[in-house]
């Protein structure tokens, strides 16, 4: 073959000549009266409405439109449909609107649309990752996995990313996406995928028997084939117009929803299929009301596929250049938007097919210079007809090699005879045709889980059993005569019925006869002698040799040689080259397919956009958002919020020139000198009733709560049953058999769902409900020296004196006139009440409790002092100072542990040795030596100077600089850290070690005393 | 999506649903009279059935009500569902995996 040279001559042929020439005079189904213009890298082209990017280039001689992913061939477009593996490309918009790796072939022409190839530099024709091809011997299957294995550092900082920049596809936009994007739900008892003719005749057959249908299809149009074949008759009608009184009749159907460009992407367990439409790419302006793409999530009762057959290219040296083409996509090309692909074609078929195509070509004026067949003795009328035809046609033909760079020139053909292969004639050409069979679209049918049957006479999988109620009809179950086509389809439409209502359908159809054929694997002669390449996966740039070589070196199963070739691991997952991949290597392994067996089908069918899935989940809607009453208050206070779980909680306060840390520092000291307010609403509430309502919470609490007295409180843990803390707590019996429960702020709907499933699957026995109350009540708390002082003039019905309510008091009462719980409890160490009112009196309250405080110097504070000042206390807070490994004895709260209860749960695992261990990671303070605030998270060793690996003896789970102890406190788990008080631990850190000591985890009032004021 | 039929409620779509994982374990009487190794079995050990298994639901976005369903592990077929406490029924149509004869949960 001759060598690769440089490029003979310009690949986008004179546009004057060939816009008139390759654009067919009439026929195919786009508006000849609508010129659209568009840009291809910046080239001005004009195509007509109804074209695909891919038509509109092919009818202006453009077949070069991108390089290949890892060689950086020049490739041209190979297929008309979601198949192509070539020709994709990004769709230029705007900045946040442009779309990379889209397939030409799916892509409609608007007015001014613009294009850009991909995978080139510094331009298409001229690309300098076209190296990459001549360098290829060192690009054998897994090259990743054998090259750049040293140094170890090299492959973050240099290999990965030069090899993602030469391998790359199209860049995404780094703008957000201003589109919007809907999804919706719906139900039917049909879903057909697909509307080629079977679908078509499926959905006819399901409406006739007056079922809910829903018919969808992933092209512009209804029709699949009957779009691009012209000379099939049905029902004494031409093709064309059968389709269009079927789709006028289907859409005049009340029960039958048609969607076209929508893509059955993916088939879910229980019949449950994602379908995604298109509504506005195809159109020059979007309307900002129109979502862009809309998702539907279907529950079918019977799914219909409807998908089709895919052709399959040959395989032969050098069958990727551009102008080699599907001989079906070429028909494609011709009768459904009157492009000719070319001027001059070889076809080079396994069957009959491919016949029609070069007929239709013919007729159309483009020179077709032989048909050249594999088969030994074609025969049959389509045969006959293109010798009518004076088409030279070639049996026991193969291909050699091809030439050309930017377009094919020529290809060299071969003669398989008794001896082994013989050069035949090379033939100058602009164009190649290959159809090497049909392989039926058993996609979504694989996805549903049915099982996949090899078919000998059709080589190819066919779908088998079914999992789903699912039915496969026509070509994507190997049957492809149209007469067999629609029947298959209207009986398996009208067969969705429980009961017959009406006759199926027959049709009377005229279409020349085919038979079916295949080819599978690489043509005789040509892999193994040739210099060129034999693509099988074009997006991949996998070669026969690639797939030899992975079997040669002890691959065995299908799919570690997919992995390790990356065969059918591009955008297309191998849509046209899965069944070559597969011959060629159970040919390799001396095995049939059916031994070899398939990859796993895995969906999307074609790529489908985030935007689609993500839908309104994005921005503000992307979670709900929960805010207390007094919310408002707060912003408009001007406090920083956090999110913690859904809810928005005020951090802090932040005063005129103040950082979080001053303002911190601020509220902290206003707490423990004055008296503080804080929005506690977020704290989860659950309220316990009934009879049994105690020893429910004998059983689920490690505290014991038998002789809690009406009107007390007390600090809860519950713990999982493996022995660890899960939540914690103040729990109020405020009634004999009812029990007001706090549970942390985010852990409020895990701590009642755990309840739940006591209450009905372990207790069922025990007379108790669970009941919700977090939204029920806001809780404002007040905390501080000053704190009854500033509340007692507001309250009614409730004596505040330390001696009728105490620390853990509970008592109810009203507050400016509205009902009160109040508890007198305390996370700040300070004398401290939680003000429980009804939510819509929160806000009232709150600003009515705030307006008392300011003679007594109250601030308002948020989370983050919150944290300094229970930090100061040694009170946990489960998740920080806790993390699912933590008892409560390493937590130091064995103390809340009711003593004489048999069982709790979690008891049982708090039994067992290791829990015991004094080696555990127990909590301890922490003050460094240095007066550095610790990170959270940081390690803690016994030795300094060490080098890592170090060995690790614990970490920080809190650290703040506390304002009224003026030094930094921290919180730490430490193994067997209560017998190390005093001693001196080492937080690593990159600028050195910090030198820390073990104290007791309570910094501030250590006796108390404030807390019982 | 599974479609799953609430015994209480009728068929609702999975996202209606938490996951309960494997049914029939009661927890025992008196935990404290079990040794380390039954303990955590309790605890720990669990089927892992290529088959029918039976596992608990709970229509937590519905009723709220924990219920057992037998689904097979390989289709993702539920051959039915039934009222916590129930004993485990025969597995209609299904390959039965024979365990998960257990306690009254």
């Amino acid at each position: 073959m001759a060598p690769v040279r440089a490029a003979p001559r310009e690949i986008a042929q004179p546009r004057g000549r060939h816009l008139v020439s390759l654009r067919t005079p009439a026929g195919g189904r786009i508006d000849r009266a609508r010129p659209l213009r568009f840009e291809f890298d910046g080239r001005a082209y004009e195509g007509r409405a109804g074209d695909t990017l891919a038509s509109a280039l092919l009818a202006n001689g453009v077949h070069l439109v991108g390089r290949s992913f890892k060689y950086h061939r020049p490739r041209g477009i190979l297929a008309a449909g979601s198949e192509e593996p070539n020709a994709l490309v990004t769709i230029m918009r705007d900045a946040a609107r442009s779309t990379p790796n889209v397939r030409a072939t799916q892509v409609e022409l608007y007015e001014g649309l613009r294009a850009l190839s991909q995978n080139r530099w510094p331009s298409l024709k001229r690309d300098v990752g076209r190296i990459n091809d001549h360098l290829s011997a060192f690009f054998p299957a897994g090259f990743y996995y054998k090259t750049f294995m040293w140094p170890r550092r090299a492959w973050k900082d240099w290999y990965e990313p030069v090899i993602r920049r030469a391998a790359g596809l199209g860049v995404a936009p780094r703008e957000p996406d201003p589109d919007h994007y809907a999804q919706r739900f719906a139900h039917c008892d049909v879903l057909v995928v697909g509307a080629g003719p079977a679908g078509l005749a499926a959905a006819l057959g399901a409406a006739d028997q007056n079922l809910r249908v829903l018919l969808c299809d992933e092209h512009a149009e209804l029709g699949g084939s009957l779009l691009s074949e012209p000379a099939a008759r049905i029902d004494g009608q031409s093709g064309a117009v059968w389709l269009a009184s079927t789709v006028a009749e289907l859409a005049r159907r009340e029960r039958v929803t048609l969607l076209t460009r929508t893509t059955a992407f993916g088939y879910f367990p229980h019949n449950f299929v994602g379908l995604c439409e298109r509504i506005t790419d195809h159109l020059a302006e979007c309307p900002a009301h129109l979502p862009r793409e809309r998702l539907w999530q279907v529950r079918a009762q019977t799914v219909v596929l409807a998908t089709g057959a895919l052709e399959r290219p040959l395989v032969f040296p050098g069958n990727d250049r551009p102008g080699i083409l599907l001989a079906g996509a070429a028909q494609t090309y011709l009768n459904r938007f009157g492009v000719r692909v070319g001027e001059r074609a070889v076809v080079v078929t396994a069957g009959d097919a491919a016949y029609q195509a070069a007929l239709d070509l013919h007729a159309a004026g483009t020179e077709i210079a032989a048909i050249a067949d594999v088969r030994e003795a074609p025969q049959g009328d389509l045969i006959e007809a293109a010798r009518s035809a004076g088409i030279s046609v070639l049996a026991n033909a193969t291909v050699l090699g091809t030439s050309g760079t930017l377009r094919i020139e020529s290809v060299q053909l071969g003669e398989s005879t008794s001896e082994g292969v013989r050069a035949g004639r090379r033939l100058a050409c602009d164009t190649l045709l290959m159809s090497g069979g049909f392989t039926p679209s058993v996609h979504l049918f694989s996805q549903s889980r049915g099982k996949l049957e090899w078919s000998e006479s059709l080589a190819a999988f066919v779908p088998g059993a079914p999992l789903e109620r699912t039915r496969s009809v026509g070509a994507c179950r190997g049957v492809f005569d149209l007469k067999e086509v629609l029947e298959d389809g209207a009986t398996q439409g009208a067969g969705c019925a429980l009961r017959a209502l009406r006759p199926v359908r027959r049709f009377a159809v005229e279409a020349p006869a085919r038979r079916a054929h295949a080819y599978l694997g690489a043509l005789p002669g040509g892999a193994a002698a040739s210099s060129q390449k034999s693509f099988v996966d074009w997006q991949h740039d996998v070669t026969v040799k690639d797939l030899k070589l992975a079997a040669q070196e002890g691959f065995r199963s299908i799919e570690h040689v997919k992995r390790y070739t990356t065969t059918g691991m591009a955008t297309d997952q191998g849509k046209t080259s899965n069944l070559n991949a597969l011959a060629i290597v159970a040919a390799t392994l001396d095995r049939t397919i059916p031994e070899v067996g398939h990859t796993t089908f895995r969906m999307p069918f074609t790529p489908v956009s985030f935007g689609s899935f993500a839908g309104l989940s994005r921005g503000d809607l992307f979670d709900p958002v929960r805010t207390t009453p007094m919310h408002g208050w707060a912003a408009a206070r001007g406090a920083v919020f956090e999110n913690v779980g859904l809810w928005k909680r005020a951090r802090y306060f932040p005063h005129p020139g103040e950082d979080m840390h001053a303002a911190v520092a601020r509220e902290c000291l206003g707490v423990r000198r004055a008296c503080g307010l804080f929005d506690a609403s977020t704290l989860g509430k659950i309220e316990v009733v009934g009879a049994d309502a105690a020893e429910f919470m004998n059983r689920l609490y490690v505290n014991s709560w038998s002789g809690l007295a009406v009107g007390r409180a007390r600090y809860g843990i519950l713990c999982r049953e493996d022995g660890f803390i899960y939540d914690d707590g103040v729990v109020a019996r405020i009634a004999p058999d009812r029990f007001h429960v706090t549970t942390t702020t985010g852990g409020a709907p895990r701590v009642l769902a755990m309840m739940e499933d006591y209450r009905q699957t372990e207790w069922s026995d025990l007379d108790v409900w669970l009941t919700s109350t977090t939204e029920q009540w806001a809780v404002i708390a007040v905390q501080g020296p000053r704190a009854r002082d500033v509340i007692a003039p507001l309250i009614e019905g409730l004596d505040l004196d330390p001696t009728r309510l105490p620390h853990m008091g509970v008592a109810r009462g009203r507050i400016c006139g509205v009902p009160l719980l109040l508890f007198r409890v305390s996370f700040t160490g300070e004398l401290g009440f939680e003000l429980n009112v009804p939510s819509d009196y929160g806000a009232d309250v709150w600003e009515a409790v705030h307006a008392a405080g300011q003679r007594h110097g109250m601030v308002e504070y948020g989370t983050e002092t919150m944290h300094v000042l229970r930090a100061e206390k040694g009170y946990i807070i489960v998740g920080q100072d806790t993390d699912g490994t933590v008892t409560p004895d390493d937590a130091g709260l064995a103390w809340a542990i009711g003593k004489n209860k048999t069982d709790f749960v979690g008891k049982r695992s708090l039994e067992r040795a290791a829990m015991k261990s004094p080696d555990r990671k127990q909590l301890v303070g922490l003050r460094s030596r240095g007066g550095a605030v610790l990170e959270e998270g940081a390690q803690v060793t016994l030795r300094p100077g060490q080098r890592p690996p170090m060995e690790l003896i614990g970490h920080v789970t809190s650290s703040y600089h506390s304002s009224v102890l003026e030094q930094p406190i921290a919180l730490a788990l430490i193994a067997g850290g209560r017998a190390r008080m005093g001693q001196t631990l080492y937080v690593p850190m990159p600028e050195g070690d910090i030198e820390v000591e073990v104290t007791a985890p309570v910094f501030y009032d250590a006796e108390g005393k404030r807390i019982h004021a | 999506m599974l479609l799953i039929e609430c015994p209480y409620c009728g068929p609702r779509p999975e996202l209606e649903f938490s996951y309960g994982g494997q049914a029939h374990l009661a927890r025992p009487q008196r935990p404290a009279e079990l040794d380390d190794q039954a303990w955590s079995d309790f605890l720990y050990t669990r089927t892992n059935v290529k088959g029918v298994h039976a596992e608990r639901w709970r229509h937590a976005r519905g009723c709220g009500r924990f219920f057992n369903a037998l689904r097979d592990t390989t289709t993702d077929r539920i051959l039915t569902t039934y009222e916590t406490g129930r004993p485990r029924p025969d597995a209609p149509g299904g390959r039965d995996d024979g365990a998960g004869a257990g306690g009254a949960s």
